[in-house]
């Protein structure tokens, strides 16, 4: 551990104030918009306006500060909220000196970065956090390049906009070339106090939700498909105590999406030069809020994810999970604007701001979709779906507008507690003496089983891929881990049955343009490390709604005794199993998770995960950084709620 | 949650130590004084279901309220509940129906199982007779969204009797909801000093038309009728009242 903390303030205030003023005073003419956040951007190799490495400092602090045209009590960083851009270089020795001026104890993550367990700057878990008046210094070498981010890894500072873009310029020249470059930062502000919000969670049902079902809309649905499959529909999720519009837990009723940290209203704007190919490194940086991104008349070229270079996948829109981040190149020919339009998956809001050749103008924006219903997939993932009690075959009727991507046709017929048997006459080949183990309601606890069963009945990826998960389920319910011979599973890079990979998911029509899917996303060149997963490790995302515990396996972290073991060097496959209606970014802190989309060695790294309501995704893990790391449901509240738990690697 | 000890004492002393999670000591390898990494927190809220002044057709106009309070965790709380009317102009104070000290566990995902002690009476104040239960409750939701609570109580006389309370919430609008309520009560003993007879006692239904200015805070109006049954009607008669009746209310529901 290389962590040289200063046992108290090295600065005097004065001195920082001063230092900060150096750093920002560009900020303050500007109006107090984070310097990088520049019109203009950065031309390549020409960075202004932002932290430069190897060797800043930062200064955490309660400021006051205009957003969204109101006074607000953000944390700021180096005086801007959201913070600066940091810019490293790859090959670099970092030199991170961030000085806690808050009245509590903060930290910063360096989200994405691989790094030495003590400079992850999780309290708790990687330190004991900066305190009060203190500076710790941060010292880590630089062996990537791409777009990240940072952020609070204390409490929920993170919503009070203590984040920030980080950069790392690649020692090599990146496989794609451009001429310009704009950091998009995207994030949910609210004028409450997080820890109401978090309180409003916990008690009240449906807090932030104004666009549920409603008596109105029963009879509009009733007019549209019959009186009786609006009413089996409506029958079944009140059945379950669910909402089929539970899209977002937190909402446009009390967020402001910002873009670079400024509302709509604000007409941030990005400058250009006709012809130029730009740059968008994009980032969700917010605390609870999905965003779906499209820039009308504009194809945006996906180059990056996560950081890490992909190959080119051109799309009109992506849908980025809250802490992913994407690389995307334009070329606006045109000396016209363009909307930079994200909206939130709920429909609720968006954040906005516009590419133009000049400052001042304006393009057309986009109207919000309608909020989409969710499907039988978020149905039968939840835990407590008695599917064998219920008529599938009513459902197989139904117009369902907010289903994309489903196919009915699967459901219909289906006797999902006949399912548990079936597949039998695909599960040739060796010993398989856990069949007993199939019953997943059995050994989860959890009806999910008809959702699986029925993936699988359509999944031919391989004959065995069938009773792999039936083995895998069987023996989490032991221990909540599974760890199947090697000889059993499925091919480096196959997609497990029961991932929708070709999914944008809920509230995304394929059909009225080209969106960006999990399936899409093929690394550059293969990955280091070329061994098979020598064990499985599954886990379950679970939670109970309506107390708004979130957990994996479970047990919310106060429930847990100790870490999840990997053992150093392992190569491990890391499986997913979401039993909740809700998608979870599932982040590992210290190593990338390979994600097995499919494209065989071409599996891309990422270090956040989206995993759909009902989804099984599964990812490689090469186990080489020694120490304890934090693994988490990048949802704020979620994580807060208990959805994390500490990896341990030894 | 095997460092949670709950304490109930009788009266008004009970007491819910909740050990902080220590983490430290369990495999995680950090050092004593580092903090746990997601920290949980005890938490009290208290909902004033209803709040209201009900107009009756036959009877006495009357401030009624119905209330819950707790403070806890996700899986083990301390509720105190209160139900009770103060009769307008009749010259006695507030009377509880019930003031109820439960200690309450999670023990499925919509269900908390209850039991603690139960008082009715007038606080502080002579005008109303007293006693004490023993009570065991369920609360949760039923499948379709039914908010349902079901009590069963033995006096300190050993007399039992149960009630069951449901409502639900038909959004009308995204703030406008009609709520239909269902009170039954019912005893296995008879104890006419208050009012209760064997058998079925009474059946109270109401629907009530609530908007929320806020979340936290929803003015509501509604009518109700009610009727007595069997003993409890005789009881009633006896003592003058009538055994059915209809009212209306106007109130507010709030919780903070």
């Amino acid at each position: 551990m290389a962590a040289a903390k200063s046992p108290s303030l090295p600065l005097s205030r004065r001195q920082l104030l001063k230092t900060g003023a150096a750093l920002g005073l560009g900020t303050a003419a500007l109006g107090l918009r984070p310097a990088w956040a520049n019109p203009w951007g950065q031309a390549a190799g020409y960075p202004q306006g932002v932290e430069t490495g190897p060797d800043l400092a930062l200064a955490i602090r309660r400021d006051t500060l205009p957003i969204a045209g109101k006074t607000a009590r953000p944390i700021s960083i180096n005086g801007t909220s959201p913070g600066p851009l940091i810019r490293l270089k790859e090959g670099q020795d970092a030199v991170l000196r961030v000085t806690n001026l808050l009245e509590e104890p903060t930290s910063i993550h360096w989200h994405g970065m691989i790094l030495p367990p003590g400079m992850d700057g999780v309290p708790g878990v990687s330190f004991a956090g900066i305190a009060p008046g203190e500076t710790f210094t941060y010292r880590f070498p630089v062996r990537q390049s791409g777009t990240y981010w940072y952020h609070s890894h204390s409490g929920l500072q993170e919503q009070l906009g203590h984040a920030g873009p980080l950069v790392i310029d690649a020692a090599e020249r990146e496989p794609f070339r451009y001429d310009r470059e704009h950091v998009l930062l995207l994030t949910d502000w609210t004028f409450e106090d997080p820890a109401s919000v978090f309180r409003n969670l916990k008690l009240g049902e449906g807090y932030y939700n104004f666009q549920e079902r409603t008596v109105a809309d029963f009879f509009v649905d009733v007019e549209k498909n019959g009186f009786a499959d609006t009413a089996a529909q409506r029958a079944m999720w009140a059945q379950m105590r669910m909402s089929s519009r539970d899209i977002a837990d937190v909402t446009g009723s009390t967020y402001s999406y910002l873009l670079n940290g400024h509302a709509p209203s604000d007409n941030w704007t990005a400058l250009f030069k006709p012809g130029e190919t730009l740059r968008l490194r994009i980032i969700n940086g917010s605390a609870m809020s999905y965003f779906d991104m499209r820039i009308p008349g504009l194809k945006m070229t996906v180059v990056a994810a996560d950081g890490q270079p992909v190959q080119p996948v051109p799309v009109d829109e992506f849908r980025i999970g809250v802490a992913e981040t994407y690389d995307v190149l334009v070329t606006p020919k045109d000396d016209g604007a363009y909307s930079l339009f994200a909206e939130s998956m709920d429909r609720s809001g968006f954040a906005l701001g516009t590419l133009a050749p000049r400052l001042g103008m304006t393009a057309a924006v986009p109207a919000r979709r309608q909020i989409a219903d969710r499907g039988m997939e978020a149905m039968g993932a939840h835990g407590d779906m008695d599917m064998s009690g219920m008529d599938h075959t009513q459902m197989a009727g139904i117009d369902h507008p907010g289903m994309q991507g489903m196919d009915h046709s699967k459901m219909q017929g289906s006797d999902h507690s006949g399912m548990q048997g079936m597949d039998h006459s695909k599960t040739q080949g060796s010993g398989h003496s856990g069949m007993q183990g199939m019953d997943h309601s059995k050994t989860q606890g959890s009806g999910h089983s008809g959702m699986q069963s029925m993936d699988h009945s359509k999944t031919q990826v391989s004959d065995h891929s069938d009773m792999q998960s039936m083995d895998h389920a069987q023996m989490a319910g032991m221990d909540g881990m599974a760890s199947p011979e090697a000889g059993t599973m499925l091919p480096v890079g196959v997609a497990q049955p029961g991932s929708r990979y070709d999914q944008a998911g809920v509230g995304i029509d394929p059909s009225e343009r080209r969106v960006l899917v999990y399936r899409d996303l093929k690394a550059f060149t293969p990955w280091p490390d070329r061994r098979p997963p020598g064990r499985e490790l599954e886990l379950h995302l679970t939670g109970n709604m309506e107390r708004y515990m979130w957990s994996f396996v479970g047990k919310k972290f106060s429930e847990v005794t100790g870490p999840i073991h990997f053992e150093k060097d392992e190569r491990l496959r890391l499986i997913l199993v979401n039993d909740t209606m809700m998608e979870h970014p599932i982040h590992l802190h210290g190593m990338w998770m390979e994600l097995e989309n499919g494209a065989g060695e071409l599996i891309p790294r990422k270090h956040t995960l989206n995993v759909k309501p009902g989804e099984r995704v599964s990812a490689l893990i090469t186990a080489d950084a020694e120490g304890s790391w934090a693994f988490h449901c990048h949802l704020l509240y979620h994580m807060d709620a208990g959805m994390f738990r500490v990896v341990k690697v030894a | 949650m095997k460092s949670k000890t709950v304490v109930i004492g009788t009266g008004s002393t009970l007491a819910m130590l909740v050990a902080a999670g220590a983490q430290a000591s369990d495999g995680y390898d950090a050092p004593a004084n580092w903090p746990s990494p997601m920290a949980e927190h005890a938490r009290a809220s208290v909902l004033v279901d209803r709040f209201e002044y009900a107009s009756p057709d036959k009877g006495e106009e009357a401030l009624v309220w119905d209330f819950q309070a707790w403070y806890g965790g996700d899986v083990n709380r301390v509720y105190l509940k209160g139900e009770g009317e103060n009769t307008q102009g009749d010259g006695e104070d507030a009377e509880f129906e019930n003031l109820d000290l439960l200690y309450s566990r999670l023990i499925a995902d919509f269900w908390e199982l209850q039991g603690g002690i139960g008082y009715q009476g007038g606080i502080a104040s002579n005008d109303h007779p007293e006693r004490y239960f023993g009570v065991i409750n369920l609360q949760g939701l039923v499948p379709y969204r039914v908010e349902t609570d079901l009590d069963l109580r033995v006096s300190e006389d050993g007399d039992v009797s149960a009630s069951l309370e449901s409502e639900y919430d038909l959004r009308v609008t995204q703030r406008t909801y009609l709520q239909p309520r269902l009170e039954v009560a019912a005893a296995a003993d008879e104890v006419p000093e208050f009012g209760v007879g064997e058998g079925l006692n009474s059946v109270r239904t109401g629907l009530r038309l609530r908007y929320e200015i806020t979340r936290k805070f929803a003015p509501y109006i509604g009518g109700y009728w009610e009727k007595s049954y069997g003993d409890t009607a005789d009881l009633a008669r006896a003592s003058g009242d009538a055994t059915e009746d209809t009212g209306v209310v106007a109130g507010v529901r709030l919780w903070f």
